[in-house]
Order: C-alpha cells, then sequence, then structure tokens
C-alpha cells in the first residue's frame, strides 16, 4: 500500500470541501472495497477523508411517504431494518445477497454505489485496463469476458458495475442526495448516477470532485410486488452473473452494464399488455455480448421472467419481507 | 497517528502508521496472533474479529479508523481453563482440523449469534420472517468463512450446540 495521509471528516460539507481542495483525496467508511484496492495498489489516493462516523447513518421516513436511508448506513443496517423488509423488500434481499456478513457490517450505502468494477483485467495491474490505465485498452474485448456487459458498452470497456443493492435502488426511482465542495446539495436519480462506459471508462460517475453522497432517497413503493433474483457461480459470496430487480412494474438488472441497467423497453412492453417473456425478448433485442458471455441472454430471459413471476406472486399473497 | 483502541478490554494507545490495518495492528503490534492473515482481501474470514459488538475483516479495516472502538479477538472470549461455550462446542464437534480458520469462525459465530438475536434476516431468511438458527441459516451466514480442511458440518454443528447451551 502507498503512503497516505487519514482525517476524520467533522461535517459532510466539510469533508466535501476538503476533498476538492486536498489533491488525490478519497472518501473512506467501511473502506470493504477501497483498502482492498490499495493493498493492490490500483488505488493510490494521497489522503484519505473518514467519512464513516458523520452522523449520516440514520433510515426515516419522509414526509411524501418515503424512506431516506443515510449513506454511511452499513448494508447490514438498511437490509435489517423494519421498513426496509416491510415496504422495499426487493432492497432489503439485493442487499443480502451480496458479499458475505462481515462486508455487509462494514461496507457502507454510498461506498456500495461507488464501489469499483470486478472485472478481471480491472484487477489485474499486468494488463491492459482503460479504466485503471486510461489509454492502456481494454483486455476483456477479446479476452476472458464471461461476465462482461451485454448493455451499453464500448469498445474502451466492457465491465459491468456490480452491485446488488444499486439494482434494487434502480426499480424502486431512489435517488442520491449530495453535498458539492461549494456547500450546494443536489439530488440526482440513482440511474443516472453512474456513467456508461463511452470513450472514459475511468469517470465513473457524474460526481464531481469533492462531492460526497449523503444519502439515498426512496419514494413510497411502487404498487405491485417485488422480488430479487440473482445468479452466481456459488451459492453464497460470489459475485453475480446476473440479476434482476422487480418493484411492481419497474424492472432492473445488475451485472449486464456499467450501471444498474434500468429495462425500460421491457416496462413498456408489459404496461402495453406483453407477456413477461415477450417483453423481457424486447429488452434483450438491445444486447451485445462478446462470446463467452453469450449465455447472459437466455440467463437473463429466464431470470427475469422468473422474477416478475415471482413479484406478482408476492402481490396477491400479499407477502412482505 | 494517535489511536486508542480498547483490545479485549483493556485500552491500548497506539501510535501507527495509516496504512496499518486493524489486523496488523492486533498481530504485529500488540502481539494478538490468534487472528489470521489468510487473504489480506476479506475473502477467507480468518482475520474476523468483533468491533463494538459486530464481526468485520480487520484486514479490511484501518487501526486508526477504530479510535474509541472496542475490539474483541479470539484470546479475548475465553482461555484454556475457561472456554467460552463456542470454544468448547468447536472441541467438542471435532469443528477444525488445521485450526487456522478457528479464531475467526468462532469470533464469526459469536457474531453470528448476535445477529440472529437481533433479528436481523439473510437471504435464507423467509420473507418477512423472524430468522430461526435452521442448518441453512448457518450456512448461509457463515459463508464469509472458508475453511480449507473442510470441516463445515462439524462447524454448523458446533454452532448448533453451542447456541442451544447459550439459549
Amino acid at each position: 500500500m502507498k503512503a497516505f495521509t487519514y482525517e476524520r471528516a467533522e461535517s459532510p460539507a466539510a469533508a466535501a470541501k476538503a476533498a476538492a481542495l486536498t489533491r488525490g483525496a478519497r472518501f473512506i467508511a467501511g473502506g470493504t472495497n477501497l483498502l482492498d484496492l490499495m493493498k493492490l495498489e490500483i488505488e493510490q489516493p494521497a489522503h484519505l477523508i473518514d467519512v464513516g462516523r458523520l452522523p449520516m447513518a440514520a433510515i426515516a421516513p419522509t414526509p411524501e411517504g418515503g424512506l431516506t436511508i443515510g449513506a454511511a448506513a452499513t448494508n447490514t443496517a438498511v437490509a435489517a431494518d423494519a421498513q426496509v423488509r416491510a415496504r422495499y423488500p426487493v432492497l432489503s434481499q439485493a442487499i443480502l445477497a451480496g458479499g458475505s456478513p462481515q462486508l455487509r457490517n462494514k461496507a457502507s450505502v454510498g461506498g456500495n454505489l461507488l464501489q469499483r468494477t470486478r472485472c478481471a483485467y480491472f484487477y489485474d495491474t499486468s494488463k491492459p485496463c482503460n479504466k485503471r490505465q486510461p489509454g492502456s485498452g481494454c483486455g476483456a474485448l477479446e479476452g476472458l469476458n464471461r461476465n462482461a456487459a451485454i448493455f451499453g458498452a464500448s469498445t474502451a470497456c466492457i465491465a459491468t458495475h456490480t452491485s446488488d443493492m444499486a439494482v434494487a435502488l434502480a426499480a424502486l426511482n431512489a435517488r442520491v442526495e449530495t453535498v458539492s465542495p461549494s456547500g450546494d446539495a443536489r439530488s440526482i436519480p440513482v440511474t443516472d448516477l453512474h456513467r456508461l462506459p463511452g470513450d472514459m471508462p475511468h469517470v465513473e460517475t457524474v460526481l464531481v470532485p469533492g462531492e460526497l453522497i449523503t444519502a439515498v432517497t426512496l419514494p413510497p413503493p411502487p404498487a405491485g410486488g417485488q422480488a430479487y433474483r440473482k445468479v452466481r457461480d456459488r451459492a453464497s459470496y460470489a459475485g453475480g452473473l446476473a440479476s434482476v430487480a422487480v418493484a411492481g412494474g419497474n424492472l432492473a438488472f445488475g451485472m449486464v452494464a456499467l450501471k444498474p441497467w434500468r429495462a425500460s423497453q421491457a416496462e413498456g412492453a408489459l404496461k402495453a399488455g406483453a407477456s413477461p417473456a415477450e417483453a423481457i425478448g424486447r429488452e434483450l433485442e438491445g444486447a451485445s455480448p462478446r462470446g463467452r458471455n453469450d449465455f447472459k441472454i437466455p440467463l437473463v430471459a429466464r431470470l427475469a421472467a422468473a422474477a416478475v413471476d415471482e413479484a406478482r406472486n408476492n402481490k396477491m399473497g400479499g407477502r412482505g419481507a | 497517528m494517535r489511536t486508542t483502541i480498547t483490545v479485549n478490554g483493556e485500552a491500548r494507545s497506539l501510535d501507527l502508521d495509516p496504512r496499518t490495518t486493524l489486523l496488523d495492528a492486533l498481530r504485529e503490534i500488540l502481539k494478538l496472533t490468534g487472528a489470521k492473515k489468510g487473504c489480506d482481501h476479506g475473502q477467507c474470514g480468518a482475520c474476523t474479529v468483533l468491533v463494538n459488538g459486530v464481526r468485520i475483516n480487520a484486514c479490511l479495516s484501518l487501526a486508526v479508523m477504530h479510535d474509541g472502538d472496542e475490539v474483541v479477538s479470539i484470546e479475548g472470549v475465553g482461555t484454556p481453563d475457561r472456554l467460552h461455550p463456542v470454544q468448547a462446542a468447536f472441541l467438542n464437534q471435532d469443528a477444525f482440523q488445521c485450526g487456522y480458520c478457528t479464531p475467526g469462525q468462532i469470533c464469526s459465530t459469536l457474531g453470528l449469534l448476535a445477529e440472529l438475536e437481533a433479528g436481523q434476516p439473510s437471504q435464507e431468511t423467509p420473507p418477512g420472517a423472524r430468522p430461526e438458527l435452521t442448518d441453512d441459516e448457518i450456512r448461509e451466514r457463515m459463508s464469509g468463512n472458508i475453511c480449507r480442511c473442510s470441516a463445515y458440518p462439524q462447524i454448523v454443528a458446533a454452532i448448533r450446540q453451542a447456541a442451544e447451551q447459550m439459549a
């Protein structure tokens, strides 16, 4: 690990300001992803600003009938929260499908959203990766791309965003609340937080330097049932090959793009009366697999149809989470 | 950087390079070598300790992030003369072979039992329900602890035994 300096932030606004003023600064909360990458020297921050103890871990109802979740809340706290389990079961289930208990006990909501890709070429510093080293190329394009994106990729990067939580947040129309170095707050739809790779895969979000995520806000849950389905190589504690979150008529796919992929084509078709299989097929017409990940098309087709069925059954049975 | 951490009930004041992980502070500075450095990347669970009663991977946390925290490692769980019920159950059920992962398995079990007591769900918990100590729940909740000797069936049995004794 490269040497760095460390400070504990006094307030969210002060943290954002300090991050913008200090060269090479990064926020740290749980640290479960950042420290892993720092040990590999993929991340080399010169300064860490610890935001993990800031008073932004509360989970509370909003006046609009939704829920606000502090960015420093642990993944465990969110998944176990009674309001989340009762009204947003897809969020609880998605979080519990990711990582291990030890990681979820430490990992924060903000850090989960901003976690880096698990693409093997990003992790292997002896290989080209435009995300890690802009301009070096993409080793995954013609390489081991079994877990690569099938939506929204570019010739510069075919990596995926691997968060489970973000997929549920996308289906729930969540918004990401931030504070900028100038002290201004803004609210960003979670589906607009992450950028598709284009020709700048190293620029991963729309956040400006120093901008700090302070909370995630959920609107009231959409009418209808919810469900989360994930397929991975092991039954537990493994990154996903694909996942699907359903919340009412909203549908989002995970591990198939560099952001949680809101399946708007499928949603439109479902609304127009198409069967789940037809609607999901419509979405998958836009998929561009790379060979070793061709299997994700039939996998997502089946997984999404099953998740839509499960959500509808959950609604009929009145089952909460 | 000056950091005070209460380790196994004793306040320890440390002057740390910020790079020092909690695991390295325990092992290299405080010479508490019970928590093991297996993978050092949060994948194996051999470094599991309790921080303020919650299990985490000590390898994926900086010691300076734990100023004022209470840490319990395996050295603070029991002694050879006075084994904790979880330790006794691991011995009784032969829940290890080489023993390298065992301190992490035992600390993880303590965290698991507290999480169950608090009603925290896992992916094995039926929606809306309070979790129960089924074998599937134990296996899922211990998925962050790897045992290369593959003592898993005995580990599940030990956790059941300990939970019954402690109930």
